[in-house]
């Protein structure tokens, strides 16, 4: 078997609006990156396998799962992590809502819970349709009670804390 | 491991000249295999900034009828944008029943094709419009059709060095949906899924299959009888509805299913078949609109 050979390239990474430069292996995902080399551990490591959108971050607003991308590729995105989402003291709505409604219980999967639905707000904003929309082209969307479900169901929680999750979400809705 | 990242169709394919780079483009299986170990490649091909490949467009008249031509990188969540839901719906249903939102932001349907799994959920619509496939390489872009394109179970008729650079599909004018079933709606591999589109222009139905066989399936005899059996002439509401479930046993005959942990065959067949049903149903049944 070839020696495997590790390739270092120096990269930035923009994160919460602040510029890193970094020098990692090409092989790091952009969900190590930022627990590993940037000590941003708010994004979760669940299963590593996008299935459980503990990792949520946004990509130019765009909720993605970091573990699915290399760091190398995300040079380009503006990223937005739970550390820039929100601080103590400056808790965003979503936040607030979630300690509000007890939208967590053990909290590891909350990080992601709340990336995820501050860009699902946005895409409903925007009239993007989900899987429980009746007509694919029919524009503004009613985020309701089985819509809000659907659209959060890229992100688990093993402790099912997801009552109070879509309480904390409607809330803020209004 | 070593990831190259051009900007053009004409850097990527170059790039390709390499026999042991792989290509990478939404992650969603990809990186997955990396992160379990699976995969271990020495050299990627990104195509993440490629801007020219994660764009559509609603080509000129001239065609006939119009298409839309979709650049490999467009993602599920680009495919229901509201202005192209509109122009192809059934590919906007398959779209939107693709993993979670997370993932319909990366994945692409360059690499649903690429990847060629039985269960991808774009292939049963793409073979029912009998969408074509854009491919390019050092020796210039050759169309092949998707009926020939997937070869087998995650095999395709991409040659060695060639690229998915785009996939035209037609915009026809009658009801079109896509159906799936599996264990909910998030996060699920098809158990079977079925693409139906009617063009009422050449008065015909196209009806594709998925997760039922090796790959796409289009169930050509129960196209062929539901289009002989309608009137074409007159709205569907004002017509004896056709016998739809023998419609279902047609296309259930059409389907070639195997055992596996999601289903059994004969599941798999009855399912195919009370999907197919449905869809014709909305198509055609009693207060249907086409």
């Amino acid at each position: 078997m070839p020696e495997r050979v590790a390739t270092l390239s120096p990269i930035r990474l923009s994160v919460n609006g602040r510029e890193y430069q970094l020098e990692l292996d090409h092989r790091t995902t952009l969900l190590d990156a930022l627990r590993e080399n940037l000590d941003l551990t708010g994004s979760k490591k669940g299963c590593d396998h996008g299935q459980c959108g503990a990792c949520t971050v946004m990509l130019d607003g765009r909720r993605a799962n970091a573990c699915l991308i290399f760091a190398v590729a995300a040079q380009t995105h503006d990223i937005t992590t739970i550390e820039g989402v929100g601080a103590a003291g400056n808790l965003h709505p979503l936040q607030q809502a979630f300690i509000d409604h007890d939208g967590l219980q053990c909290g590891y999967c909350t990080p992601g819970q709340i990336c995820s639905a501050v860009a699902m707000l946005a895409e409903v904003e925007a009239g993007w349709p989900s899987a429980v929309t009746p007509d694919v082209a029919a524009g503004p969307v009613d985020l309701d009670e089985s819509e809000t479900r659907e659209r959060m169901s890229g992100n688990l929680c093993r402790c099912g804390a997801y009552v109070n999750i879509v309480a904390a979400i409607q809330d803020v809705v209004g | 491991m070593t990831i190259l990242s051009p900007t053009s169709i004409d850097e990527a394919v170059a790039a390709l000249a390499d026999p042991a780079i792989q290509v990478l483009a939404g992650g969603t299986d990809f990186m997955v295999e990396v992160n379990a170990g699976h995969r271990r490649p020495d050299k990627v091909l990104s195509l993440r900034h490629i801007p020219e490949l994660r764009t559509w467009e609603q080509l000129p008249a001239r065609d006939d009828p119009a298409h839309v031509r979709l650049g490999a990188t467009v993602t599920y969540t680009d495919m229901l944008q509201p202005d192209l839901a509109q122009l192809l719906p059934a590919l906007a249903h398959a779209a939107r029943t693709v993993g979670s939102p997370q993932i319909r932001n990366a994945g692409t349907i360059g690499g649903n094709l690429a990847t060629a799994s039985p269960a991808g959920d774009t292939l049963p619509v793409l073979a029912a419009l009998e969408a074509v496939v854009e491919v390019a390489s050092p020796l210039g872009v050759r169309d092949i059709p998707v009926a020939t394109f997937i070869t087998g179970p995650k095999r395709t008729a991409l040659s060695p060095g060639e690229l998915i650079v785009a996939v035209r599909l037609p915009l026809l004018d009658g009801h079109q949906e896509f159906r799936k079933i599996g264990v909910r709606n998030a996060m699920v591999i098809a158990v079977a899924s079925l693409a139906l589109a009617v063009d009422t222009r050449t008065r015909t139905v196209r009806c594709a299959l998925g997760s039922v066989g090796p790959g796409p399936i289009r169930a050509t005899e129960a196209e062929e009888w539901l289009a002989g059996t309608i009137d074409w002439d007159r709205p569907a509401a004002t017509t004896e509805a056709p016998d739809l479930a023998y419609f279902g046993r047609l296309v259930a005959g059409a389907a070639q299913p195997i055992d596996d942990h999601r289903g059994t065959a004969a599941y798999r067949r009855h399912a195919i078949g009370v999907l197919a049903e449905r869809a014709a149903a909305q198509a055609f049944g009693a207060g249907s609109a086409a």
